[in-house]
Parts: structure tokens; C-alpha cells; sequence
């Protein structure tokens, strides 16, 4: 287990802040997302990031703009912590023109090659193949850049995340795979699907593999950025588990969840182990920040996240003769 | 694109493996970022020697040993083509496609629609099809419709060295994912082939003999098929057409329909199963595109609707051959 460093410079003071600000921007996102589920103004589902907010925020601050990542179907996290706007964000979340994917893709398929993001992917595991092949062409191209493939622990489950890595290493590409663990891997605890050691699965293939408290927003940070410098600078892919908990259900559908676990877990994790809070509390007992302004940052951050619903909301579908578009390229 | 051959090439005699081949080094030579990754294809050149020379002439970094992972390293190409790189994967017997699905049908096929046109996948598969190889029911089967089926995919069936060359050229320029079919019984078919660089583009049928009594449609190595048996019908006077769309997808409807316009009757030939392929596609455009000239029902012949056997009598009934052909198009015209 990585344990966070103690404050020495004013630039990680400013990285934490930014750190604690970017969680709580997504928090507010995924409140707003599953608001407009509720409200039904949302087409089809979504899957909330809620509680693994410090792992796509950890990891991402490690990365450059020009870094590569791919996501998953509860992808709205790692895709704000990219740089993602939010007022685009919802806007394909409705399936408004004015999406990152002109409405085309939605919740599972945000896309924006401007922050370096290859797409999320509502097939478990179906981008370990698109984060690996970005690794190859950042290695051929002599570019620099490292690619992040992040998934869920369900595609430990997938074949394809073995020949990846597998490929990865003969070849030493700089991917580091994100395994986040929120313990189910839909309505199933992972330990009824995952056989063995998550870790020596990855060691196997010769890749460094370690795990990190994924609620820790620092702790994922400073092992990301380790593993990131690492791939940057030829030492190839890694593998990093973070050991989270997905605070809502599979999707906003899924509220009835005392057959698959139980409330005193939940809140558990809420109460003890949230990211955010103990973050938080964590700023303010350095006297980096104090509530006022912990509180400022919800408020100012709701109210962005009102701003971008309502841009999306008030925004136009796409015409009907756009439906033939971007096939082909 | 226009179709393009340079005046004054030298045109030389080759096979269908050595055009593809030179279509490749060609294609490498030009553009830095086209490499080639699958399994064998670097010492060994694949078990069909389409690649030998290669290596040596552009090295390791850009002619890739695999693991035998179709899945993982088709994968691998979808991500570098949508950051740069023009990888072309080899997919030795088109049978091991059904590994390759995934990647190719929910994320090739999609990543530039779902992304709302912002990133696009310029890569090649290049696969085998074919039977009577006596390789048995998993090394023999001619797949091309499963790839058809996906909006996003292009699908080319070259049926001489001459396409071959101008198509696989024309797919590793194309922006898009492509699938190119190749039919292993036709690697040491000779033709002839310019020198140097000429592209075919995609979505153009080619008409291999000109004829007027009825339009035998054909695909891949079913040309071959087509153009002997149109040989047996010239002796007791047919006149056959011969068409060939040359790929799938795009799909030069006008040709076919034109030609069947002509000639008002036609036979479907393609090497995939018949039931729910290729033939049945074909076959509907034709039916509402030329349906008040036809003056019989359109006929389709494809692979039997069995897995491929291995004893060769049995093998050599399930495909379409010049007897075959020539019974149904003499049946067809009534004589």
C-alpha cells in the first residue's frame, strides 16, 4: 500500500486543491446526471462514478493533455478529470447536437481527441485493444505520449485483457491499466467471478502491478504519476489496482440493491471512506483550506453543473439527415 | 479516386500472392506509418509466402511477429490507427475472424460514428477465404458476409493480381477499417501487373467479359469460375457476361444493374454460404433494380449449407464449380 507524502511545495498544495475542486466536480456532474434520470429527461441510463471520484481525478492529474486514456460505460468521471466540459458532456448525455458526439454516441461513448480521449466503451473491456494499440503508435511515432486504459474489475473476466498485456510487454509500451475494483462487477460481488491474485494476473506478463486505497486522491496520484513517468520514459506497462466503491447502483436504474448488498455497507463507505470527505477533512486539518471555502467550491460547482444542464437541455436535437453522417469516414 | 495506371509502366506477369506483396512494400516504402502485425508474418512471410522479403527490406519495428491473439492484436491496430499509424493485420485463415469480432464489429466499425466523426480507424484486415484446399471445416470457410453485415466496415473480394494490387493500395489509403478477402486457392494465379504505383477505387465493378444472354455475377475466385464456365456456354451459344463487383461494401449497384438491364437474366456466385450471404444481397438488388427486364428468376449459388467436409469428394460438392455454373446458366436460358 502506497501512503501519501507530507506538503512541501506551494505547486502540491495547488495540485491538491485542484485535486479536491475536480472531485467535486464530478460528484456534481453525476448529482445532475442522475437528477435528469429522475426528472425523465434523460434518455436511456447512466452509470454514476459517485464514490470512485479520486481514481480518474488521481490518475488523470498525472497525464499531459496530449496523453491518451480510454474509458468505460461509468466513464463521465475519467472523461471530466481529461478536461472534458461539462456543457458538451450533457449535451450528448441528451442526445443534443451540441455533444461531443453531435448526439451519436451518449452517456457510454464521450469522445473528445482534444483531451486525448479515445472513447469510453460500453463493451467490458472492449477498449484494453484501442488504449494498447495508442501505446504502439506513441511508441512508434516517437511522440512521448502514454495511453491509460481504464476499466472496471468485471473485465478481469475478458480474455482480451490478458492478450493486451501480453502484447504490451513483448513489445514495452507505455499503457498503464487503471483497474478499478468498486467490489461488484454489475450486481455480482467480484469475488464470486475472480478466481486467484488480481495482482499476479498482470505479474504474469512481467508488468509491474501494484494497488493503491483508491478513496486516497493523493495515494492514486503519486503511484499514477510513478507508473506514468515509468511508461514516458521507456520502462514500460504497468498495473494499477484501486480499491474503490461505486456509492450507486450498476446504472440510475438500479436503487433496489439490498439483494446483492447490504445499507450498513453502503454507508459504510460514505460515512468512513469517501474520497471527498476525508480529503477535505484532510486540507483543512493542514490549514491548506478551511470549510468556507471547501463549501465555496460545492457551491460554485453546483451551480456550473446547473449552468451546463440547462445549455443542454435548452439545446436542438440533431437534424434527421445527420443520422447518415460519419459512417464513413 | 480515379483509376489510375501511370503511362508508360512496364506491366509484368505475376501471381495474386506476389501483387499483394507488392502492393504492401509499395504502400511501406511511400508512408511510414503503414506496418504490418499478425502471426508469422515476418520470418516465415505466412504459411502462404505472401509476405516473404518483407522483413529484410523494412525491418522488425514495422513487419510484427504476434502472439497468436487475433483478438489482442486486431485490437491493438484499431487504437494505432486512431492515433496515426495505417497498421494492416493479417488474419491468416479467414476462419479465425469470428476471434477478431469485437474489435472489429463494436469498436472499428463504430469508433467514427459513435465518436460523431471525430476519430477514425485507417486500417487494413487482410484475411483468406476459400475452399478446397482439403484443410477441413475450420480452415476453409468464406466468411465475408459476417463482415458485410456492419455498417462502418469496407469489404474487398479482389479477383486477379491486377486488382489485388490497385485494391489493397487503394484500402491502406482508405480512412476507414477494411477488410480485404483473399482467396488462398488463388495465390499462384498469374496475370498481369503494372509496375509501380495505380490504385482501383472502392465501389467500382469491373466487367471481366462483355456478353449479352445473361449476367453471371461473380466474387473472389468465382470470377475464375464465372469466365470458364461463360467458356462452355460461348460452344453452344450463350453468350455470357461476367461481372465482377470487386468489393462489398462500398457496392457498385449500378453495374450489376446495368449489366442484368442487358442481358435480363442472371446467376449470383459467391464462395460464402448461400443461405442468408452474400448472394441473397446481390440478388435483391438486382430483383428491384432490374425486375421488370429480367425474364427469369434470379438464380444464386453459394457454398452448401454445411461446414466444410475434409474428404474431398464431399468438399468439392459444396461450391460452386464451371459445370455447375454452366448447367445453371444453360437451365436458366432455357436450353
Amino acid at each position: 500500500m502506497t501512503t501519501a507524502t507530507q506538503p512541501t511545495t506551494s505547486q502540491e498544495v495547488a495540485l491538491w486543491l485542484r485535486m479536491y475542486r475536480q472531485m467535486v466536480a464530478i460528484r456534481e456532474f453525476e448529482g445532475q446526471v442522475n437528477e435528469l434520470y429522475t426528472r425523465a429527461l434523460m434518455p436511456g441510463l447512466a452509470h454514476l462514478y459517485i464514490g470512485e471520484e479520486a481514481i480518474a481525478v488521481g490518475v488523470c492529474e498525472a497525464l499531459e493533455r496530449t496523453d491518451y486514456i480510454t474509458s468505460t460505460h461509468r466513464g463521465h468521471g475519467h472523461c471530466l478529470a481529461k478536461g472534458a466540459s461539462p456543457d458538451q458532456m450533457f449535451a450528448e448525455l441528451l442526445g443534443k447536437k451540441a455533444g461531443y458526439c453531435k448526439g451519436k454516441g451518449g452517456s457510454m461513448h464521450i469522445a473528445d481527441p482534444a483531451t486525448g480521449n479515445l472513447g469510453a466503451n460500453a463493451i467490458v473491456c472492449g477498449s484494453a485493444g484501442i488504449a494498447t494499440g495508442a501505446a504502439f503508435s506513441a511508441n512508434r511515432l516517437g511522440n512521448g505520449r502514454v495511453a491509460v486504459c481504464f476499466f472496471g474489475e468485471g473485465a478481469l473476466g475478458q480474455g482480451v485483457l490478458y492478450e493486451e498485456m501480453n502484447l504490451a510487454q513483448l513489445f514495452k509500451l507505455p499503457v498503464i491499466y487503471v483497474c478499478e475494483n468498486n467490489l461488484y462487477t454489475e450486481y455480482t460481488h467480484y469475488s464470486e467471478c475472480t478466481a486467484g491474485d488480481v495482482l499476479m494476473r498482470a505479474q504474469a506478463f512481467g508488468l509491474e502491478a501494484v494497488s493503491v486505497d483508491g478513496q486516497d486522491v493523493r495515494a492514486v496520484h503519486q503511484t499514477a504519476q510513478r507508473l506514468v513517468d515509468r511508461a514516458r520514459s521507456g520502462g514500460g506497462p504497468s498495473f494499477l489496482l484501486c480499491n474503490t466503491y461505486r456509492y450507486h447502483g450498476h446504472h440510475v436504474g438500479d436503487i433496489n440493491r439490498e439483494y446483492y448488498r447490504s445499507k450498513q455497507e453502503e454507508h459504510m463507505w460514505k460515512t468512513e471512506r469517501d474520497p471527498i470527505l476525508n480529503m477535505g477533512k484532510w486540507l483543512i486539518e493542514q490549514k491548506h483550506a478551511d470549510a468556507p471555502a471547501l463549501g465555496r467550491v460545492q457551491q460554485e460547482l453546483e451551480s456550473e453543473m446547473k449552468k451546463a444542464v440547462e445549455f443542454a437541455v435548452a439545446a436542438p436535437y440533431p437534424n434527421a439527415s445527420e443520422v447518415e453522417e460519419d459512417v464513413y469516414a | 479516386m480515379p483509376e489510375t495506371v501511370m503511362g508508360g509502366q512496364k506491366v509484368r506477369e505475376l501471381t495474386f500472392a506476389q501483387a499483394i506483396k507488392e502492393a504492401l512494400a509499395e504502400e511501406m516504402r511511400r508512408d511510414s506509418t503503414v506496418c504490418i502485425m499478425g502471426e508469422d508474418v515476418a520470418e516465415a512471410g505466412t504459411p502462404f509466402k505472401v509476405l516473404s522479403g518483407l522483413l529484410e527490406e523494412f525491418g522488425k519495428d514495422r513487419v510484427l511477429d504476434t502472439p497468436i491473439s487475433e483478438a489482442g492484436f486486431t485490437g491493438l491496430a484499431v487504437g494505432a490507427a486512431m492515433t496515426g499509424m495505417r497498421p494492416v493485420v493479417d488474419i491468416m485463415f479467414g476462419d479465425f475472424i469470428t476471434l477478431t469480432m469485437d474489435q472489429m464489429v463494436n469498436q472499428a466499425a463504430k469508433v467514427h460514428y459513435m465518436s460523431g466523426g471525430k476519430w477514425k480507424v485507417p486500417m487494413v484486415m487482410r484475411t483468406t477465404m476459400g475452399a478446397t484446399r482439403r484443410s477441413a471445416a475450420q480452415h476453409s470457410q468464406s466468411l465475408h458476409a459476417w463482415y458485410c453485415h456492419v455498417p462502418g466496415l469496407k469489404v474487398v473480394l479482389p479477383s486477379t493480381p491486377y486488382d489485388a494490387k490497385g485494391l489493397l493500395k487503394a484500402a491502406i489509403r482508405d480512412e476507414n477499417p477494411v477488410v480485404f478477402f483473399e482467396d488462398k486457392m488463388m495465390y499462384k494465379m498469374k496475370g498481369s501487373v503494372p509496375e509501380g504505383d495505380y490504385t482501383i477505387p472502392l465501389g467500382v465493378a469491373d466487367i471481366k467479359r462483355v456478353g449479352e444472354d445473361i449476367s453471371l455475377i461473380a466474387t473472389s475466385s468465382m470470377v475464375q469460375v464465372a469466365l470458364g464456365a461463360a467458356a462452355m456456354l460461348e460452344e453452344i451459344g450463350i453468350s455470357a457476361e461476367v461481372v465482377d463487383p470487386r468489393t462489398m461494401w462500398p457496392l457498385d449497384e449500378k453495374a450489376l444493374i446495368d449489366s442484368v438491364k442487358k442481358t435480363s437474366r442472371a446467376i449470383i456466385l459467391d464462395e460464402g454460404y448461400e443461405r442468408y450471404g452474400v448472394t441473397a444481397e446481390l440478388a435483391s438488388v438486382i430483383a428491384t433494380g432490374a425486375f421488370y427486364d429480367l425474364d427469369a428468376p434470379v438464380k444464386r449459388m453459394g457454398a452448401m449449407h454445411v461446414p466444410i467436409p475434409f474428404s474431398p469428394p464431399l468438399e468439392d460438392l459444396t461450391v460452386p464449380t464451371e459445370q455447375t455454373v454452366f448447367e445453371a446458366a444453360r437451365k436458366l436460358c432455357g436450353r
